[in-house]
């Protein structure tokens, strides 16, 4: 009997590494006899005696070097960074997706992730023109009219003049809107990092536009519309509706997490559009203009738009609606014996609060609810969590989310009824994962 | 803190920091007088800290003293809105010039110009036509311009082959739908590498050299500000746009209704879609891609990558041709500039001198074996690049 039997509801808890990738093979082909000679092999290698084993694990019983040496200095980095153990986490691009680097997408590893936030460093990236480093003493951000009569006073700010304003900090989720837009038509990518990881969660900070309209005189009863404009190569541009601005929630952000914002994210400056779809988040921000029309961008007319079945685009689908995720366990993991998990994912909506999670094991015939993590915010990532005993066989999980405005995730077939296969964007399907009885988990739609 | 309902009559309402004077009348725009996260909403009233009636009538009579002379002095400072005392500047009209390039759908803000389609071909040539090729038909860098709409398009203003599905990728010219959008972009964007370095003449010229490839203008037309309107009207999929959805504010309905069921839902469960085995290794090796610690790791991919194709021989292959620019040229599998790997796999192979003979094609460029444009020597490639180069070609090209 293998030694991983005798408890399904506790897990025994293998040397690190102990297994290589041919071992894994044979665990998932249903091997499992080895895997005793392997801990026995792991222990006396350097314990070098039976006796040490039967009296408990080498790392209590023999000081370790970390436990018996001098450590490192303070600030032996002046920059902290993560663990070398930790170098499997990393932001990736999907091969094929792009040809050119410059004008394409890095997925965040939310296979790894524990809470909501994203580490600064693992923030999904999209640039449609590669991204700079500016240098913020020579940033600028206009705020003008598309007319006179739209803004009283056309005005010039440095990010010194926004640092002194007060500020607010909010917690929110950016998604691409081609989040998921590789699996419309079937399953495309192997795992979470790909199918979900252009989404991100952060603290920003920064000033409130609706504030800076304010001040600079905006007329809001015939300026419905604001173009937010990037000052890169692509000065990429945007519309944004009046009312989003109104509600206070559409942030002037220099801060996240903590720090200035990244390079990559649009250093020193960039559009904060909560529950909108990432585009509309413009990096880089130099310019704001009052309107009394959208503008019909490049990324509002030739990209960012959803083919219908009818053959038209949608253009200006630009809400995020309610989704889900599990993100452990995800495709292209396995799972290494049977016993105790735990199943947890990301939920979030972007026309509010995550009311609740379900989760399936079969495919969605069946479903149990998730227990929300706190905090759970408005527009911002919920994470969700569910113990669960695997005893072997085979499952498909699913997670459903349902937001405070009552509405629930939808299948990957009731959207295709809508709005067919070919949309692209705005893929906010149920995610299925199906584990084998070997344990590997693999992407899926039923 | 002790909050005063006289003083909340006023518009002023307590917080919970501590209490300073800070209060104007409601008809008052001053501002220069924060409050932190006092109140929701512009401008914040103040906060105050009293007891006793008397007092609390005293101030409110101060309060409204001070706050007409404030009033006072804003307004002679700047009418309107609230302001942040020395914050920003006037922009001025050179600024806002220099800035503010947006074309919009209805063609407010297009400068004044003209380009002819046989200039545009010029600048195309020069400047386009290596990302996007000769005819805008070009997948090899950016997704192709030109293509998959029909002369009777520009008839009903609407791609046909957009419902039918009969064009696997869709191309700009089948998605545009208002000029300005393709005037602003290359003007605004464009030559990618080199944004914003095209003269008004260069960006008209370019627009309509573009549809005249598309098919939309005759070869010897000129756009300008005057006539673009009538272009506008050409457009192939100028009516193939809607904004009937629920997806631009929160608050729009919903495409789709879901019931969150908890027992004995929906059809049987059927997996329809799975990632089919020679793509499990398509994303590199997967066990490299999971945090190696717990009972969750990643899978091995990575012999399922290599498996058949001597992947890892050719695995520098996509920088050298990024670096050297190939495949701005050459397509995979069809001649673009120059001729398809496949077209050059199915000219040399079996022959055994092709590879010492390709490689030395790519280092010192040519002319004549397939055409009359010229390939230009690839200096930027040493020879064991160009040698690799040769190989991977001469073995199919293989992703």
């Amino acid at each position: 009997m293998s030694m991983f039997a005798h408890a399904p509801a506790r897990l025994c808890r293998a040397p690190e590494n102990f297994l290589n990738p041919e071992e894994i093979r044979r665990v998932q082909s249903g091997r499992r006899d080895f895997l005793r000679a392997a801990f026995a092999t792991a222990g006396a290698a350097t314990a070098g005696a039976a006796a040490a084993q039967a009296q408990g694990e080498r790392v209590i019983l023999e000081p370790q070097a970390h436990a018996t040496s001098l450590g490192q200095p303070v600030a032996a980095t002046g920059y902290g960074m993560p663990s070398k153990h930790e170098r499997n986490l990393m932001r990736r691009e999907s091969p094929g997706l792009t040809r050119v680097a410059a004008a394409s997408v890095s997925f965040s590893p939310l296979q790894g992730m524990f809470g909501i936030i994203t580490a600064s460093g693992l923030h999904f990236e999209r640039h449609h023109q590669g991204w700079h480093d500016l240098d913020p003493s020579q940033h600028r951000l206009m705020i003008n009219g598309a007319n006179q009569s739209l803004l009283k006073r056309p005005s010039v700010f440095t990010i010194d003049d926004l640092l002194r304003m007060p500020p607010v900090s909010r917690m929110h989720f950016i998604e691409c809107g081609a989040n998921t837009g590789m699996e419309w038509g079937n399953v495309a990518v192997p795992t979470v990092q790909y199918t979900h990881g252009m989404l991100s969660c952060s603290e920003f900070t920064g000033v409130r536009l609706r504030d800076v309209l304010d001040y600079c005189g905006a007329d809001y009863k015939k300026g419905r519309f604001v173009l937010a404009e990037g000052g890169d190569g692509s000065g990429l541009t945007r519309t944004i509706p009046m009312e989003l601005v109104e509600s206070g929630e559409v942030l002037l952000a220099y801060g996240m997490n903590g720090e200035m914002l990244r390079p990559e994210n649009g250093y020193p400056l960039r559009l904060v559009v909560p529950g909108v779809q990432g585009v509309s988040w413009v990096k880089w921000l130099r310019r704001i203009e009052v309107g009394d029309e959208p503008y019909g961008a490049r990324e509002e007319v030739m990209h960012y738009v959803d083919l219908m079945p009818d053959g038209k685009h949608r253009q200006y689908t630009s809400i995020q609606e309610c989704k889900s995720v599990i993100t452990s366990p995800s495709g292209g993991q396995t799972l290494l014996d049977r016993g105790t998990y735990n199943i947890s994912g990301l939920a979030w909506s972007g026309r509010g609060k995550i009311r609740r999670v379900d989760l399936s094991l079969d495919g969605g015939r069946n479903w149990k609810p998730a227990t929300l993590q706190t905090p759970v915010l408005s527009k911002c990532l919920t994470r969700f969590n569910l113990p669960w005993t695997w005893n072997g066989e085979p499952a498909i999980l699913q997670s459903r989310a349902t937001d405070d405005t009552g509405y629930v995730q939808p299948h990957m077939r009731q959207l295709r009824a809508v709005r067919g296969a070919k949309s692209i964007y705005h893929n906010n399907a149920i995610q299925s994962w199906q584990i084998a009885p070997g344990g590997e988990v693999s992407n899926v739609q039923v | 803190m002790s909050r005063s309902s006289s003083l909340s009559d006023l518009g002023i309402v307590g917080c919970k920091s501590t209490a300073v004077v800070q209060f104007s009348p409601p008809s008052c725009p001053i501002a220069g007088l924060w409050g932190g996260e006092c109140g929701k909403n512009w401008p914040r009233w103040g906060r105050f800290s009293l007891s006793t009636p008397q007092v609390r009538q005293a101030a409110s009579f101060l309060a409204i003293l001070l706050a007409a002379l404030l009033c006072l002095n804003a307004q002679a400072q700047s009418p309107g809105k609230p302001t942040w005392q020395g914050l920003g500047r006037a922009a001025t009209a050179a600024e806002v010039k220099a800035w503010d390039i947006d074309v919009r759908a209805d063609f407010k803000g297009l400068p004044q110009g003209s380009g002819s389609v046989a200039k545009g071909q010029d600048v195309w040539e020069a400047k386009c036509a290596s990302c996007h090729g000769v005819f805008g038909e070009s997948n090899e860098v950016f997704t192709p311009i030109i293509g998959g709409t029909t002369r009777k398009d520009l008839q009903t203003g609407r791609v046909a082959s957009l419902s039918t599905g009969s064009e696997a990728q869709r191309t700009t010219m089948m998605k545009l739908s208002t000029l300005s959008s393709l005037w602003d972009y290359i003007n605004r964007a464009m030559p990618w590498n080199n944004p914003r370095t095209l003269t008004v003449e260069e960006v008209y010229a370019v627009t309509a050299y573009i549809l005249n490839l598309a098919e939309v203008l005759p070869g010897d037309f000129t756009l300008s500000d005057r006539n673009i309107g009538e272009v506008q009207a050409m457009l192939p999929n100028r009516d193939g746009k809607s904004s009937r959805h629920g997806m631009w504010l929160p608050t729009g309905k919903p495409d789709v209704k879901n019931v969150a069921c908890m027992r004995n839902c929906g059809p049987d469960v059927k997996v329809a879609s799975s990632l089919p085995d020679h793509a499990r290794g398509s994303h590199g090796n997967l066990a490299d891609q999971t945090r190696n610690l717990g009972a969750i790791r990643g899978q091995a991919t990575a012999a399922t990558a290599t498996a058949g194709a001597p992947a890892s021989e050719f695995a520098t292959v996509r920088e050298i041709t990024g670096k050297a620019a190939c495949l701005g040229c050459h397509g995979i599998d069809r001649k673009i500039v120059g001729p398809g790997f496949n077209e050059v796999l199915a000219k040399y192979k079996g022959n055994d001198k092709a590879e010492n003979y390709l490689a030395d094609k790519i280092r010192n460029g040519g002319q004549g074996v397939w055409g009359s444009v010229p390939m230009p020597p690839t200096t930027m490639l040493g020879d064991a690049e160009a040698s690799l180069l040769a190989r991977w070609i001469l073995k199919g090209a293989p992703q």
